[in-house]
């Protein structure tokens, strides 16, 4: 086959672009970048969009004897990723970044110019596995499932690509169990990158400031945080910046009257204000979704499977249920969700909620809300 | 001794570099084989310096300038930036008000960026005078800022032929009019010295540079011709070689390969000259013929610079250069790469990333056009069948980016963002 490998500069897409190679495909490597402007990116080894980062990919591919390319493709991540990632905490939401920048930018602008170039798949250092089987009418189903590695699995972030995107993707990383094992890998072959630092931050957010990079983009809205009841208990600066669940930097002076911990539980864009209470009404059973994309139907009905709401949560037992478009919240195929055995704490608009049977994806949507059934008394 | 291009398939960039002539590796070769620092005074200083002299002397010869005007240094951005910031502070020197740098907007980036460091450490106002739509200077801009600004002017630098899309400049008439006002002269000539006719001494100009391995001579040396008249600061400081302007031991190795590749360059060109003009010009019918909607960038390879010039084209005769609608010159490149055929979009690279070329954009090119630009550049080994690879692959080529164009939401709005 041949094969576009993806590669950040880091270990990992170096490996796999390795690995690639060794299956005997024919392997390009191209490096996207990603920064309209390079200077706005940090720059060091941990991120994945700095210059440093695209000299690293250049002589992983001069190791590994395959032609490398930089594909520029900051304006298409601009205006999806970035775009997205503001519009979406404009509007009181969570957005996961690195989920939408697998569903526009690798899975969807290069892996769609790569197939337009002749490419028949594009490789990732995701950690993954696909699993292939053939069903009894001869035709072959391509699944996703967790890597072994429980603490790098990716699963979660790969979701949305869906499954025909899946049919022309390769992560040749499936089957690492723990990314000492990638490194030995990288050693061996003499990658220079192998005890490159791992990334964790969103790329285009310098220094892990989250809060201060919606800053820099969004203009400062003063706005009032109050309780449950309507008292104000403090001010803030725009409550876009702001995310249920979340419990530090809210800024307040004084503590709540029974003493205790105080967390976001609603940010209200349309009047600019910010709700804390306490945690209990953080807990939600129940959980609509829209955008979905299934790998696999839950099929008709209510059926069990396990849901994760964070990339690096812990999957909860749920029954769930594909909707009709006309029946969710925006007019895209919906998921349904009830937690009937344990509820989940801080889930927010804009989250992945992707939907497992065991190790199997079975798909995913986008979280439009989350509530109880019973409503509690806090 | 022989030099080959490079192994794989066709070969069309030698704008980016160009294999070097026998006599310059053999030159190479030979002086590497011995030991000397032309600074030092004993017999194996003397056998050093002396080959540089020599060098010096034929360099000088072959380009129409005199020997104590030649200056070696490691290339052409070297000698770039000894130009554009060794003339700009010798001139402030002398008068403080001189803090003007005009500069053709389609200069290389080894002019530009140095004029837009003195801007930005050294109180440069950088003026970009504008081109018309084939790439050549306005000399009407250049005539205005001068007349308005003749005693702010530090100096005018304009080159002698465009790395992009070989436009011809019209540096007799820069000189006549920065003259005028007492305004050196800087030109960049790496892609025409060998190419076309260069004269430094009737050509006026105040310091011209030049770059070994764009004209057969090997990679890390070049010179800058400089009138010894002309006010110019050091860039490199240090044991005060190359009067004083260049500091550092003198590569002879270097400097011999140059002056061997310069006059074999200079001796050659008329007759190389002719045939690799013939070549380009089968290239422009044959891409024009396999791909009609591809558009030819820079001036008519046909049409003469003007009257006067006793034949000098107003194009150089290696270059070709176009623009495929709906293509990025990304897909093209890697497209072509994998087809056997080595070319370039011209334009800088941003780590490997392709921008927009600025030669273009200020061509009039609109940016969503300027993505699908290919620089083709021809040299003394390419032959008929190079051309007819790239003929024959190029309309599949074309197609498939085109296609992934498509894939992309950019090129289908146009570039708008």
């Amino acid at each position: 086959m041949r094969v576009l490998a993806a590669m950040s500069g880091g270990v990992d897409s170096a490996v796999a672009a390795a690995l690639a190679v060794e299956a005997g495909h024919e392997v390009v490597g191209v490096h996207m970048a990603l920064s309209r402007n390079r200077d706005q990116f940090r720059t060091g080894s941990r991120g994945c969009c700095s210059i440093e980062d695209a000299g690293d990919a250049r002589r992983a591919a001069d190791v590994l004897g395959i032609p490398y390319y930089v594909w520029d493709l900051s304006e298409r991540f601009e205006e999806t990723v970035v775009a997205d990632f503001l519009s979406e905490y404009e509007a009181g939401r969570t957005p996961n970044p690195c989920v939408r920048c697998n569903e526009h930018i690798k899975f969807e602008a290069l892996l769609d110019k790569a197939t337009a170039l002749g490419f028949d798949a594009v490789a990732t250092g995701h950690y993954a596995r696909v699993v292939t089987r053939e069903a009894p009418d001869g035709t072959v189903a391509r699944e996703l499932h967790r890597s072994p590695n429980a603490e790098k699995d990716q699963s979660y972030v790969l979701a949305v690509m869906g499954p025909d995107r899946l049919r022309r993707a390769i992560f040749p990383l499936g089957g690492f169990a723990s990314k000492a094992e990638v490194r030995a890998e990288a050693e061996r072959r003499g990658l220079s990158v192998s005890a490159k630092p791992d990334s964790y931050d969103i790329c285009f957010v310098a220094d892990g400031d989250t809060r201060g990079f919606l800053r820099s983009r969004l203009e400062s809205r003063p706005g009032e945080v109050v309780d449950t009841d309507g008292n104000v208990v403090g001010d803030h600066d725009g409550a876009y910046a702001f995310t249920v669940g979340q419990r530090k930097g809210l800024g307040l002076g004084r503590p709540a009257p029974d003493g205790r911990a105080r967390y976001v539980v609603d940010v209200r864009t349309e009047t600019n204000t910010v709700v804390v209470g306490p945690v209990e009404l953080l807990s939600v059973d129940r959980i609509a979704g829209t955008g979905a994309v299934w790998f696999t139907e839950p099929g008709d009905g209510w059926a069990d499977a396990e849901v994760q709401v964070r990339a690096h949560g812990a999957p909860v037992p749920a029954q769930v249920r594909a909707t009709a478009p006309a029946a969710s919240d925006d007019g895209t195929p919906g998921l349904e969700i009830r937690l009937p055995q344990r509820p989940l704490r801080g889930v927010a608009a804009g989250q992945s909620a992707v939907v497992y049977r065991g190790t199997q994806v079975l798909g995913q949507a986008t979280v439009s809300r989350a509530w109880r059934a019973e409503p509690v008394r806090a | 001794m022989t030099t080959r291009p490079p192994e794989t398939g066709a070969y069309l960039d030698h704008a980016a570099t160009t294999p070097m002539s026998s006599a310059a590796l053999e030159a190479f070769v030979a002086e590497a084989g011995r030991t000397g620092n032309a600074s030092s005074l004993h017999s194996a200083g003397r056998a050093a310096r002396r080959a540089v002299e020599e060098s010096r002397e034929a360099v000088a010869a072959a380009l129409g300038a005199r020997p104590s005007e030649v200056v070696f240094t490691a290339g052409g951005t070297e000698s770039d930036n000894l130009a554009i910031k060794g003339i700009f502070w010798g001139r402030r020197r002398t008068d403080p008000r001189r803090t003007r740098v005009l500069v053709s907007a389609v200069e290389h980036h080894a002019v530009l960026d140095p004029a837009f460091w003195l801007a930005g450490h050294a109180g440069a106002e950088i003026v970009l005078l504008p081109v018309d739509a084939e790439g050549r200077l306005d000399l009407e801009a250049l005539r205005a800022e001068l007349a308005a600004h003749a005693n702010e002017v530090a100096l005018v630098s304009v080159m002698w032929a465009n790395n992009e899309v070989g436009t011809l400049q019209p540096v007799r008439e820069v000189v006549r009019l920065a003259h005028q006002h007492g305004v050196p002269v800087h030109t960049d000539a790496v892609q025409a010295v060998g190419q076309v006719p260069v004269d430094f001494a009737s050509s006026g100009v105040d310091a011209l540079t030049l770059s070994g391995h764009k004209l057969g001579g090997p990679v890390g040396v070049g010179a800058l011709l400089a009138r010894r008249d002309l006010p110019l600061e050091a860039v490199l400081h240090g044991g005060g070689q190359e009067r004083g302007v260049r500091s550092g031991t003198l590569d002879v190795p270097a400097i011999r390969a140059l002056a061997a590749a310069v006059v074999d360059a200079v001796e050659q060109r008329e007759e190389r000259a002719a045939a690799t003009a013939a070549l380009r010009d089968e290239l422009v019918a044959g891409v024009r013929r396999v791909v009609p909607q591809a558009v030819l960038r820079g001036p008519d390879p046909t049409a003469p610079a003007d009257p006067a010039s006793s034949g000098t084209p107003a194009r150089l005769p290696a270059n070709a250069h176009f623009t495929f609608p709906g293509a990025e010159g990304d897909s093209l490149l890697y497209l072509l790469d994998s087809a056997g055929v080595q070319a370039s979009t011209g334009s800088a690279c941003q780590a490997g990333v392709p921008q927009p070329s600025h030669v273009l954009l200020a061509m009039g090119v609109p940016e969503a056009e300027a993505r699908g630009a290919l620089r083709f550049s021809l040299g003394r080994t390419s032959t008929r069948s190079d051309v007819e690879r790239l003929v024959e692959v190029l309309p599949q080529v074309v197609r498939r980016a085109q296609a992934a164009g498509l894939a992309s939401p950019r090129a289908m709005t146009g570039g708008a963002a």
